[in-house]
């Protein structure tokens, strides 16, 4: 059972910069509790004050901190829409769809062994689900990656949820090259691979995990515009056909996708 | 078909209805036309089928669905017992598909009325060829009319010289009702791959850039026939539904509006009834067509 969607007018608590490509944005409901939310799970934020684009923009939920009411969002500056997020100010409105999608298969004991693995701007949804892995009271393993060391977003926070494994490709921090290169992937076995990233990079992780017999989900970000399976845009082709990523994912097993 | 109030919500931009029950009280809204339906199962277009453009976006959705048997036996028991209108959209291949599929659907007691697509941009087989000439939106409302009994209304496609004459063809075959406007043609370019966007090349531009072709065209044919016009295209809040009303249409629906704010249809609701206290107006009917 999936937590009931709403609609919340959000208020920005604070915007910061990580790097020139990212922001932080730290989010609150004033008027009530945020809905709950599972790792995995994105949110659809309304863009105001952008003439070119025009729907919302489809962002992952990077962390909840129940204790101050807040949800975080990493936002790339990529396009109109997502440079309009980014300009967001503290105690500006926010307004969220959320949360939406299935969200991430979560250990069902606690000596499971997750690898939480992911690229560039998809490492956020990890943060979130490596703190619900470590309330339940398990510890994960992140192995992260990106094109360089300033590109690697909340090392900090990830170090307090588990162990953190990087590589970037120009070797600026960690070991040289992408994260299928690690030598943790020879070194360890893991039960499950969560990953979220770029399409190459999630491919060349169910390759490996093909290979190593091990069970492998994937987030998939593709282009949406409702959120919530009604206009059938963000459509992925698995093994049960065209079905949308919105609703039926984000998260797929490897195994249902055609890949 | 009489309605609670004019608000609906258009086909392939809510689903069943049900997508949306989180957010929505769905029986304040008048009526909710659900998903592109055919008789046999559709996989759709490839990916990408969605681009955005100032004011709008495109889709090529292309009638993706699991036809009208799985609907009949899985959806509807899911639906009917929501307390709106719940109207099924047809679509098909040929006079003969449309019919068997409207022959589905004239067995749920519970489904008041259909809306025949006959003005889809995105599939190649049937949809919009129909509805672009008068002799083929004629074959199909025929086809369809002795086939269903109850309310007809068949949705026009912008994509003609002459939507007039379109209304008065399936008029003269038995429709009970028009809607229009269906997503206008077009297409998006990405410089960078010098290549266009959508996966068939084409898609429908639907959101507020088209409201005035639109409402011009709702005046148009609501000046021309006698059966009720149903207005939609490009319509955000209760302003743009009452234009809508005053060119003439006798309901509204609200379509790609609903992406932007899944609850938009209860606010326009809300906003119609707000207008018409303020303006000391009785009922929405007394201002339909008063439009000069």
């Amino acid at each position: 059972m999936l937590p009931r969607k709403s609609i919340v007018d959000l208020t920005v608590r604070s915007n910061q910069s990580l790097g020139e490509r990212f922001v932080l944005l730290k989010c609150t409901d004033t008027s009530a509790h945020l809905p709950l939310m599972l790792p995995g799970q994105f949110a659809q934020l309304r863009v105001d004050n952008s003439k070119t684009t025009f729907l919302r923009r489809p962002i992952s939920i990077n962390y909840v901190d129940i204790d101050k009411n807040e949800v975080w969002f990493l936002i790339q500056k990529v396009g109109a829409g997502s440079q309009a997020l980014a300009s967001l100010q503290s105690g500006d409105i926010l307004n969220a769809l959320m949360p939406l999608g299935n969200g991430f298969a979560m250990p069902t004991n606690t000596t499971d062994r997750y690898l939480l693995t992911g690229g560039g701007v998809g490492t956020a949804p990890l943060l979130y689900m490596g703190r619900c892995i470590r309330d339940m009271g398990g510890r994960s393993t992140f192995l992260l990656g990106a094109r360089t060391a300033s590109m690697l977003l909340e090392l900090d926070m990830f170090r307090v949820l588990g162990d953190v494994y990087v590589t970037t490709e120009d070797g600026s921090m960690g070991e040289s090259g992408f994260v299928t290169q690690h030598s943790i992937l020879r070194e360890q076995r893991f039960d499950m691979i969560s990953v979220c990233g770029p399409s190459p990079m999630m491919k060349a992780v169910a390759r490996y995990a093909r290979k190593t017999n091990t069970p492998c989900q994937v987030s998939l970000e593709n282009m949406m515009a409702c959120g919530l399976g009604a206009c059938l845009c963000c459509v992925e082709k698995t093994v049960r056909g065209n079905v949308c990523v919105c609703t039926e994912g984000p998260v797929f097993d490897i195994n249902e996708l055609n890949w | 078909m009489e309605l609670r109030n004019p608000v609906m919500t258009a086909s392939g931009t809510f689903g069943y209805g049900t997508e949306f029950q989180d957010v929505v009280e769905l029986g304040r809204i008048g009526g909710i036309i659900m998903k592109g339906t055919t008789y046999e199962p559709r996989q759709g277009n490839d990916y990408p089928r969605m681009a955005e453009t100032t004011g709008g976006m495109l889709n090529c959705v292309g009638l993706q669905n699991k036809g009208v048997r799985y609907f009949a036996e899985h959806i509807y028991p899911l639906i009917r017992k929501i307390d709106s209108r719940m109207i099924v959209n047809v679509s098909g291949s040929s006079p003969q598909d449309y019919a068997r599929c409207a022959a589905v659907v004239d067995t749920l007691e519970d489904i008041p009325a259909i809306e025949l697509n006959i003005s889809c941009p995105n599939v190649h087989d049937g949809g919009m060829a129909f509805g672009v000439t008068t002799d083929g939106a004629a074959s199909v409302v025929k086809a369809v009319r002795q086939a269903y009994h109850k309310t007809l209304i068949v949705k026009l496609s912008p994509n003609v010289t002459d939507i007039v004459s379109i209304a008065k063809a399936v008029e003269a075959e038995g429709a009970d009702s028009v809607s229009l406007i269906n997503t206008l043609m077009g297409t998006v370019i990405d410089i960078e791959k010098r290549k266009r966007t959508l996966s068939i090349g084409t898609g429908g531009l639907s959101g507020p850039c088209v409201k005035p072709i639109a409402l011009r065209m709702v005046y148009q044919v609501a000046h021309a026939v006698d059966i009720p016009v149903i207005g939609l295209g490009g319509i955000c809040n209760a302003t743009d539904a009452i234009e809508f009303i005053m060119a003439g249409a006798s309901a509204i629906e609200i379509g790609t509006a609903n992406f932007l704010d899944p609850a938009v249809s209860m606010k326009v609701v809300d906003g119609i009834n707000e207008w018409l206290d303020a303006h000391n107006v009785a009922s929405v009917r007394d201002i339909i067509g008063v439009a000069e």
